[in-house]
């Protein structure tokens, strides 16, 4: 209980000083997710419409396959990025691990099937109400991707922002590419995990809060852009 | 913090684009050290690195992982310089042409960590071999690392001088964490149970609760650090000379003077060099 | 070079082991307004889309005058009985189709505005489709169809889930579509609407081509059976 209220106190502490270690925590932490967010998103969004419109063989095994990669382990990508990115590895060369690329790199592995699967999943609905308008307009497919990107916008922002909260929330491959590096691949989910193993429980569950928060921030950015572009009936 | 992502894609690039060679860009004013999660989570680093950084303008990167993870990487070549504490692995690792040399750099001794009611009664225990004995008769919960860490294996080499297998009690008193130092002693506060540390996680260890040291002092418990440069015969891109460097000021009397200074509450953790 | 007349040999459509249209020959010709009239589940909206080109027969076979097929699904469009609104602005929902057909944008923004005038929609030109009226998001689908400027626009129940009111005001702006040249093929189950706006019909019955006469044979004279019944209101299905 004591740790519980303590951690309240402290990320209050935290916030309000505006502590050094912190905020160059904090904005790694977004800088890693965000970027991560963007990569997986401009692969994922366009390949989740484009397996909604297009029918070719291997679709539905496609389909199959990135609904089971969202449950992808952060763990299992982290140890396949590291094994690529190590020296030993065929891109060791690129000398990027124990980087913050590394670090989006993982993370772009991890949440590109998600926003891919949520994407088409969203798409599909939405082309099964637009098919036969658009085929009578004359759209071919390419155009219906593109048709489906720009009108499903407003879901697609929140399959964007699932992928962005799994990419700031996990640990297990940031720590393994990161090597959790003071300064350097120091991230809130690795401070939290190395505050917990220092028996500073308190002050991992002040993070932990501080993350919730970064977290609410990002969605709320995102809710007031949807609401921008949105139609009050849309 | 977005410089360091650039210079990294910045890397990236001219390497593939501009065919740069890999050391040329490896002599970076860092190096990048493999070590144990006690050095660093202890605090020992965040004291003494600023140090050797000020004098030398090289930064160090510390991965801070266990022994046996510290070594994997260092014998990928993702480390320059490693430094960990378990002499047959290191031996091992440089004996397998990884590493240059081992060296010595500092020594602390590891302690047997129980519940205060000691159920096991292994506080007048003469020796850790004594203590580990009547935990193994009493089967009282015993919570190993269980992740082949310098620690780990400082542990079975002791169940392994009283004859004794835990590993066929696994998963009743005797518990594998598969964990870090940190998380076996969470889990041992919240268990009940006794496990083996090392004296400068221990003392840094801010969740001790109903924890704390009841078998200590016993020549077998000795904790041996030592420094190894990653062979940069075998990994080219090793920084070789900074690495070098580094462990040359640590083995000098700055380097271990800084060492000896390190407190944790007034307590000395780490002591110097000998073997 | 007009893609009309449109020819139907044999065209059936079997699905789930069943025949849902069943071996319809079929002509349509430029002029009058044909309207397809049965009772439910007679095959009305199937066959439309048929001719519409959004499913392909089973067997048989449909030929547009011409032999390009790419230029006669130009020359086409189709009203459907749920308008389907893109999520933007009616505007943009206009635009799309003439972007899609590769209007040149000098000529876009005058057919938009034409288009939007015809349809009594000006005034509500920028808001977002999705927040019209039934009534007006129906109108806007004929506005987005019209400025395409069809040979043929079909025309799927476009009033079933509308008021009296938007009714006539759909029923209306179809009148003035034809008056400026374009086919009317539009499936219907109400009488009255047929009986304002027929002078073709084309009646269908268990996916069969039952009848096809003049509306004034049809509603005083009809030869078949099924269509007597239809008219007397007896037969349901």
């Amino acid at each position: 209980m004591s740790d519980i209220s303590t951690a309240f106190v402290l990320a209050f502490q935290l916030i309000a000083t505006l502590d050094g270690e912190l905020v160059d925590i904090v904005g790694r932490s977004l800088f890693v997710s965000l970027t991560a967010m963007v990569a997986a998103a401009a692969i994922g969004l366009p390949l989740g419409a484009v397996i909604a419109v297009y029918r070719f063989p291997g679709r539905r095994l496609v389909i199959v396959a990135l609904n089971s990669l969202m449950g992808l382990p952060p763990v299992f990508v982290g140890l396949m990025v590291y094994l690529l990115l190590s020296r030993a590895g065929p891109l060791g060369v690129l000398g990027l691990l124990f980087t913050p690329a590394a670090m989006v790199i993982a993370q772009t592995v991890l949440i590109m099937p998600i926003i891919a699967a949520l994407s088409r999943d969203a798409m599909r609905d939405l082309y099964e109400e637009y098919r036969e308008q658009l085929c009578s307009l004359g759209a071919q497919p390419h155009h219906a991707v593109l048709t489906l990107l720009w009108d499903g916008r407003l879901r697609l922002v929140t399959v964007v922002m699932a992928g962005f909260g799994r990419a700031i929330a996990e640990v297990g491959a940031v720590f393994i590419v990161g090597g959790n590096i003071a300064y350097v691949t120091r991230v809130m989910t690795t401070t939290i995990a190395l505050e917990a193993s220092k028996g500073n429980l308190a002050l991992a569950l002040a993070l932990g809060l501080i993350l919730v928060l970064l977290a609410v921030g990002v969605n709320g950015v995102a809710a007031m852009f949807g609401g921008v572009t949105s139609y009050r009936r849309a | 913090m977005f410089a360091l992502g650039t210079k990294a894609v910045a890397v990236a690039f001219s390497v593939l684009v501009l065919g740069i060679d890999g050391p040329t860009l490896a002599e970076q004013r860092y190096i990048t050290l493999a070590s144990t999660t006690s050095t660093e989570n202890s605090g020992l680093f965040r004291q003494i690195l600023p140090v050797y950084t000020a004098g030398s303008g090289v930064e160090v990167r510390v991965v801070a992982v266990g022994t046996g993870q510290a070594i994997r990487l260092a014998a990928n070549g993702d480390a320059d310089v490693l430094l960990v504490h378990h002499r047959a692995s290191e031996e091992r690792f440089v004996a397998e042409g990884f590493g240059v040399k081992r060296q010595a750099v500092m020594h602390n001794d590891f302690v047997l960590v129980g519940p205060r009611h000691d159920p096991a009664g292994v506080a007048d225990s003469k020796s850790a071999g004594a203590a580990l004995t009547r935990i193994a008769e009493t089967r009282s919960l015993f919570a190993s690392r269980g992740d082949d860490s310098g620690t780990h294996m400082a542990e079975l080499s002791l169940w392994r001088s009283i004859e004794i297998h835990p590993g066929e009690a696994s998963g009743t008193w005797y518990q594998e964490m598969g964990a870090g130092m940190g998380a076996t002693l969470n889990a041992a506060v919240a268990m009940g149970a006794y496990t083996l540390v090392d004296r400068a996680t221990w003392s840094s260890f801010a969740n001790k609760k109903s924890l704390n040291i009841l078998v200590e002092q016993d020549p077998a418990l000795n904790n041996q650090y030592a420094v190894i440069l990653v062979n940069p015969e075998r990994h080219p891109h090793v920084k070789a000379t900074l690495g070098r460097s580094f462990i040359e000021w640590l083995l000098s009397p700055a380097g271990q003077a800084a060492i000896a200074a390190f407190r944790i509450d007034g307590e000395q953790v780490f002591f110097p060099n000998p073997d | 070079m007009s893609v009309l007349p449109l020819l139907l040999k044999g065209v059936s459509v079997h699905a789930g082991g069943q025949i849902l249209i069943d071996g319809i020959d079929l002509e349509i010709e430029a002029g009058p307004k044909t309207v397809i009239l049965g009772p439910n589940g007679a095959g009305k909206s199937l066959l439309l889309r048929l001719c519409h080109g959004l499913i392909g027969p089973t067997a048989g076979k449909l030929t547009w005058s011409g032999s390009d097929s790419t230029h006669a699904r130009r020359r086409q469009g189709m009203v459907f009985q749920k308008p389907v609104m893109l999520r933007r602005s009616v505007r943009a929902n206009i635009a799309y189709g003439l972007k899609l057909h590769e209007i040149p944008t000098a000529h876009r923004q005058e057919r938009i505005e034409r288009a939007l005038a015809q349809t009594g929609l000006g005034h509500v030109a920028e808001r977002p489709a999705r927040v019209l009226s039934v009534g007006e998001q129906q109108r806007l689908a004929l506005a987005r169809a019209w400025a395409l400027q069809p040979e043929v626009l079909f025309l799927d129940e476009p009033t079933a889930s509308l008021d009296p009111s938007g009714t006539g005001a759909v029923e209306r702006i179809i009148e003035d579509i034809h008056a400026a040249g374009t086919k009317i093929v539009m499936t219907t189950h109400d009488l009255a609407q047929a009986r304002r706006v027929a002078e073709d019909v084309i009646f269908l019955h268990n996916g069969r081509l039952t009848e096809r006469a003049s509306p004034a044979k049809f509603f005083s004279a009809p030869e078949s059976e099924a269509a007597r019944a239809f008219l007397d209101g007896r037969l349901l299905w």
